[in-house]
């Protein structure tokens, strides 16, 4: 029983963490324009495609992939920044969510146009093995994601806490006239954020392609999940992401075993209600965009 | 070093600013005066390429501000340290402070200007560390005031920045102002306290309905019977 508890835990954390960097994509956007992205599950997919395709073409590994998918989806955001975003900043909210839902119908339905609805998955030599630890079993691609994960993590809070450019970033989402008036260039920083927001998605979808299969709908359910973390770690929180998206890697994997997995989406959304009846600054707090 | 002419600033309808001229001579501290609501914070947020004007020009060293974006007016030398301190509240008062070394021309600076801070303003020091939103009025100030020399001003602009403030703390501030004018830095400050700001600034100009209505050294402006009535209340 105790192996097994433990077997849980290490499977929700591994899970989790893979939850926690694409959260941390979505929070940084909002934290900073105030503005939800509602096709984030669908760049998701679309990273996942990019990893699959370049595995199947090219014959490169999830790993390698990251290091094309993560300046190709940077330049993507800068793009969709400067295309969608910044128009869109100065007008109702409204307009906000039909412009980002509109975009993430449009990506599904073009991907199940041209990539067909057929699941597809990335396979390597080292998919099904596994590490075994005492008795808790450890796989490989679930591995390399959490220590991937773990990385651009770290990566991520010393770039905001040391540089000028990711103070910039956390001032400008404090007060954005404030930093216009240090001299920071505020369009400039949002379109950086967004790509850092997008290669975060890069970096999942690579290491979620020999995890999950991909399917043109497959960013309904991450996004969901985005989502759920996003809340519930306060929204434009990074650290609030990070350690939302462990949490509800550990709730999915307990109420997997506990309740039933087919109530996985259940689970969530009774998460997602309760956080927001109960504390919905979530549990770090929206206020602190403090990003580290 | 800046002149400001003919100047128009509208809010949709509303005209707030019209017809305004301004001379803002190098080395010297410019007092700019005028009761709430005149358009004061309009005029220098104008200057500082936040808003732009339907008329008129602003001109610094010889470049129209009013055609740059407010991070390229930083980066000429003209610093706004704006009305209610706006600090990163969430930031520490080191990680503030770094903030205003953000310019290219200020950063490679940074370390120097750091310590010419702390020597003008040693209390920073002791709350390097501290959260910016945790700080008294007065210290955020201080804190808005370093940030402001961080970014290796020419043109300083403090706007109202004894608001709120005890009036022990104000003599601080003031004190430091007339300090950085020493260090060869030109200042336009914005302020309501008129009494005390004649008293030390090198001329100062009246803000009412829109346009500067009079200006002068600022002791002659202490006898101004206009000056007297309206803000003096003598
Ligand atoms: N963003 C704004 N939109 C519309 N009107 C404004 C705005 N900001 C200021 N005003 C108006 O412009 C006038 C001048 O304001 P302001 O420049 O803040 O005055 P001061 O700084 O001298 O107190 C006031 O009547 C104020 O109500
Ligand atoms: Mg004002």
């Amino acid at each position: 029983m105790f192996t097994q508890l433990l077997q849980l835990t290490a499977n929700g954390l591994l899970l989790g963490a893979i939850y926690a960097l694409n959260a941390m994509g979505l929070t940084l956007i909002f934290g900073v324009m105030e503005i939800i992205n509602f096709a984030h599950g669908e760049f998701l997919m679309l990273a996942m495609y990019g990893a699959f395709f370049l595995n199947v073409w090219m014959g490169m590994g999830p790993y390698v992939a990251i290091v094309v998918v993560v300046p190709l989806f940077f330049v993507l955001g800068v793009a969709f920044q400067r295309l969608m975003i910044q128009p869109l900043l100065d007008s109702q909210e409204i307009a906000q969510i039909f412009a980002t839902v509109g975009l993430s119908i449009v990506l599904s339905n073009g991907a199940l146009f041209f990539f067909s609805a057929d699941y597809q998955m990335v396979r390597t030599d080292y998919s099904l093995e596994s590490l075994d630890l005492f008795g808790v079993y450890l796989g490989y691609t679930r591995i390399f994601a959490f220590a991937a994960v773990c990385m651009v993590a770290l990566g991520l809070y010393l770039f905001m806490k040391r540089t000028y450019m990711g103070r910039a970033i956390r001032a400008t989402a404090q007060d954005r006239r404030a930093a216009a008036l240090m001299g920071v260039n505020v369009r400039r920083v949002y379109m950086i954020t967004t790509g850092l927001g997008l290669a975060c998605v890069g970096i999942t979808g690579s290491v979620l392609s020999p995890i999950f299969s991909v399917f043109p709908s497959v960013g309904t359910q991450f996004g969901l999940i985005a989502f759920v973390v996003v809340v519930l770690g306060g929204m434009g929180n990074l650290a609030g992401a990070f350690f939302g998206g462990l949490i509800i890697g550990l709730v999915e994997a307990y109420s997997g075993f506990f309740l039933d997995p087919a109530l996985k989406t259940v689970v969530y959304f009774v998460v997602f209600i309760l956080i927001l009846l109960v504390k919905p600054s979530g549990l770090f707090g929206s206020t602190v965009r403090e990003n580290g | 070093m800046l002149e400001v002419s003919s100047l128009e600033v509208c809010y949709g309808d509303l005209v707030a600013l019209s017809g305004l001229n301004l001379h803002v001579e190098q080395g010297r501290i410019v007092a700019l005066l005028g009761s709430n609501g005149v358009g004061k914070t309009t005029l220098i947020n104008t200057i500082c390429g936040l808003f732009k004007p339907t008329k008129g020009s602003i001109v610094y060293q010889g470049t129209h501000l009013e055609r740059e974006p407010a991070h390229r007016v930083v980066e000429l030398g003209v610093v706004q340290v704006p009305e209610g301190r706006k600090l990163f509240p969430q930031m520490t008062v080191l990680e503030n402070l770094q903030m205003g070394a953000y310019p290219p021309r200020a950063r490679e600076l940074a370390e120097e200007s750091l310590d010419f801070v702390f020597g003008l303003l040693p209390r920073l020091k002791e709350r390097t560390n501290q959260i910016a939103g945790t700080l008294s009025g007065g210290e955020q100030q201080m804190v808005a005031l370093g940030r402001g020399l961080m970014a290796r001003p020419r043109l300083l602009i403090l706007d109202e920045p004894s608001l709120g403030l005890a009036p022990l703390v104000v003599q601080t501030i003031f004190e430091t102002v007339r300090q950085v004018k020493e260090t060869g830095i030109t200042v336009l400050l914005v302020e309501q306290n008129v009494r005390q700001v004649l008293s030390f600034c090198d001329r100062a100009f009246v803000l009412e309905n829109g346009c500067i209505t009079l200006g002068g050294q600022g002791l002659e402006l202490l006898d101004n019977p206009h000056v007297r009535e309206a803000y003096l209340g003598m």
